[in-house]
């Protein structure tokens, strides 16, 4: 259910983050999504990756700080107001989404939408019972 | 204006009859008064009748910022404290600050070296002083006060801070001199451009300028703002406060008042004496004081004498502008920080790696500017920011209250700051402020 996502603390100087695409391009590893949080000083960027092992020890290797943690890849229904109805599941629940960032790819009909969801075991039974549907990580990785 | 022309171009030869007396009573109160002195002079077997002139203090053991620790808070007083009119501190917050103490003589003297401090910054009797140094355990703010009064001027005592109200009494009560530390002056500066207010336009004509390094360049840029002649003075809690030495007319080192306050430069490592012209650590031994008398006192500011006549007339030998220190101590907006102090504090605090960078800028807004790099550990790196901004709040308060001084932190990468072999270069200094 769970889906590895990679973070990576990079200092804002020019090149940080051409370093780490040149790393994983280096190692033929395949970015699926991203998305930066930044601060004046430094930002936190977060992957996925068609190989997050792989991915975090090659990044690592390089002298990268890297973290993993679980996210969800939920199926938004590709038309006005699908996300809003996924959000109002975890709403109803007081479930609280910590950030979440779009997906390049699509599963059939749908959009994918990355979730940072605490706690995430409620938040899969949530949505789960809301008629979700939430991607495995090899299915995602597979896309 | 010469403040006391008698004692400041008093002839060389009649000035070391004058220190010799003065400095025979001066280690006599000292031994009799003070038992660490007692103690350090019977351990280097030295007898007060042994110092006969001026040309022995050679031979007399040093003091430094630990003897003064040490005996925190009264116990280098060498007057019980029925007699001590007042005490000051240092602005230091390595571990105890140094506490020094002044008899009524002692203020007196103090009030007399102050005056002849603003004089050769140019005042007189009938200038108005606005002292924007801050009033308190720091010796600054009372220390150009009293001078002030002694020599007849008009005090007007606004301390520190409010940079608005500064400006408007500059211009309502027509202050002709500014004292204050040379950042505060471009502060003051920057304030009144911005309130419209042209200070060429205004009586100020005079600045005296101290307690943090600063160089010639802002010494002139001060001078082309602010429309105004600006004067370096130098000073110490442990040797009086300001008014051991200021810069005069002729621009070129500061005057030592050396009938007070006796210089030499040692070699920071020998510890010999060095001749005149060569640049070495400056040693301050007190000829009047009563309460707080210092023998030798090692300040750990690097600069020169100079025993050349000087074109004002003063025979008070002259100092080179501070070009660094013995230690590692920073002075940042008049506050003494130790890079030490940081990483005690660091080491406190959970997810920090004890590497760290200090960073000084004067550049932005002119103030002393202070960033402290810190290496983040693996730890803290999730897919959330919050984490690292509430950690980055919580060092940047612990090192604001332990420094006493604000700052900003900025987190780097993991393993980025530089490992060296013995001591690590962990200030970066970019007010150059060298020689």
């Amino acid at each position: 259910m769970k889906v590895n996502q990679i973070s990576v603390f990079l200092e804002n100087k020019s090149g940080r983050l051409a370093d780490v695409t040149r790393v994983l391009a280096d190692h033929r590893i395949n970015i699926r999504a991203l998305s930066i949080a930044d601060t004046i000083d430094y930002g936190l960027l977060r992957l996925i990756v068609n190989d997050p092992e792989q991915a975090a020890k090659v990044l690592t290797d390089q002298g990268f700080t890297v973290a993993q943690t679980e996210v969800l890849a939920i199926e938004i229904p590709d038309r006005p107001g699908g996300l809003a109805g996924i959000i109002d599941i975890l709403a109803s629940q007081g479930l609280n989404i910590e950030y979440m960032y779009a997906f390049v790819g699509r599963s059939g009909e749908h959009a994918i939408v990355i979730f940072r969801i605490e706690p995430v075991d409620k938040a899969i039974k949530a949505l789960k019972e809301g008629g979700a549907r939430i991607l495995t990580g090899s299915e995602l990785y597979a896309l | 204006m010469i403040w006391n022309k008698e004692a400041e171009c008093q002839p060389r030869e009649e000035r070391e009859k004058l220190q010799s007396e003065r400095l025979r009573e001066t280690v006599r109160r000292c031994y009799e008064h003070v038992p660490a002195y007692r103690k350090k002079l019977d351990e280097a077997g030295i007898r007060p009748s042994d110092i006969r002139s001026i040309a022995d203090l050679k031979y007399l053991p040093f003091t430094t910022a630990e003897d003064l620790r040490d005996n925190y808070p009264f116990g280098m007083f060498a007057c019980p404290l029925s007699e001590v009119v007042r005490v000051h501190s240092s602005s230091g917050t390595t571990g105890k600050p140094k506490v020094v103490g002044y008899t009524r003589n002692d203020v007196e003297t103090w009030a007399e070296v102050m005056a002849r401090t603003l004089a050769c910054g140019g005042a007189g009797p009938h200038d108005i002083i606005q002292n924007a140094y801050g009033y308190g355990m720091f010796t600054g703010g009372l220390g150009i006060h009293y001078g002030a009064e002694r020599m007849g001027a008009t005090v007007v005592p606004i301390s520190g801070g409010n940079t608005k109200r500064q400006v408007m009494i500059l211009e309502d009560f027509g202050s002709t001199m500014l004292a204050c530390t040379p950042s505060y002056a471009l502060v003051i500066a920057d304030t009144a451009a911005e309130m419209g207010v042209d200070l060429h336009k205004l009586p100020l004509k005079y600045g005296v300028f101290g307690a943090e390094p600063w160089t010639d360049e802002m010494r002139r840029e001060i001078e082309a703002r602010l429309g105004i002649r600006a004067t370096d003075i130098y000073g110490l809690s442990e040797v009086i406060g300001p008014g051991v030495a200021s810069a005069c007319e002729a621009q070129n080192g500061l005057h030592i008042f050396d009938d007070h306050f006796v210089p030499e430069v040692i070699d920071p490592n020998t510890l010999e004496v060095l001749p005149p012209g060569t640049q070495g650590e400056l040693v301050f031994t007190s000829l009047t004081k009563e309460a707080f008398p210092i023998l030798r006192y090692r300040t750990r500011d690097i600069t020169r004498l100079s025993y050349e006549p000087c074109a004002c007339g003063r025979t008070h030998p002259r100092m080179q502008r501070v070009a660094g220190r013995t230690d590692d101590m920073l002075i940042i907006r008049g506050v003494n920080v130790f890079p030490s102090q940081i990483e005690s504090a660091l080491m406190g605090i959970e997810g920090t790696e004890p590497h760290y960078v200090i960073v000084v800028d004067r550049s932005q807004g002119r103030l002393d500017e202070l960033e402290v790099w810190v290496e983040v550990s693996p730890e803290l790196i999730s897919g959330e920011v919050r984490r690292l901004e509430l950690f980055e709040r919580k060092v940047t308060a612990e090192l604001t209250s332990v420094l006493g001084l604000s700052l900003k932190v900025r987190l780097v990468e993991p393993k980025t700051i530089a490992r060296s072999e013995g001591k690590a270069r962990r200030i970066i200094d970019r007010r150059e402020l060298g020689s």
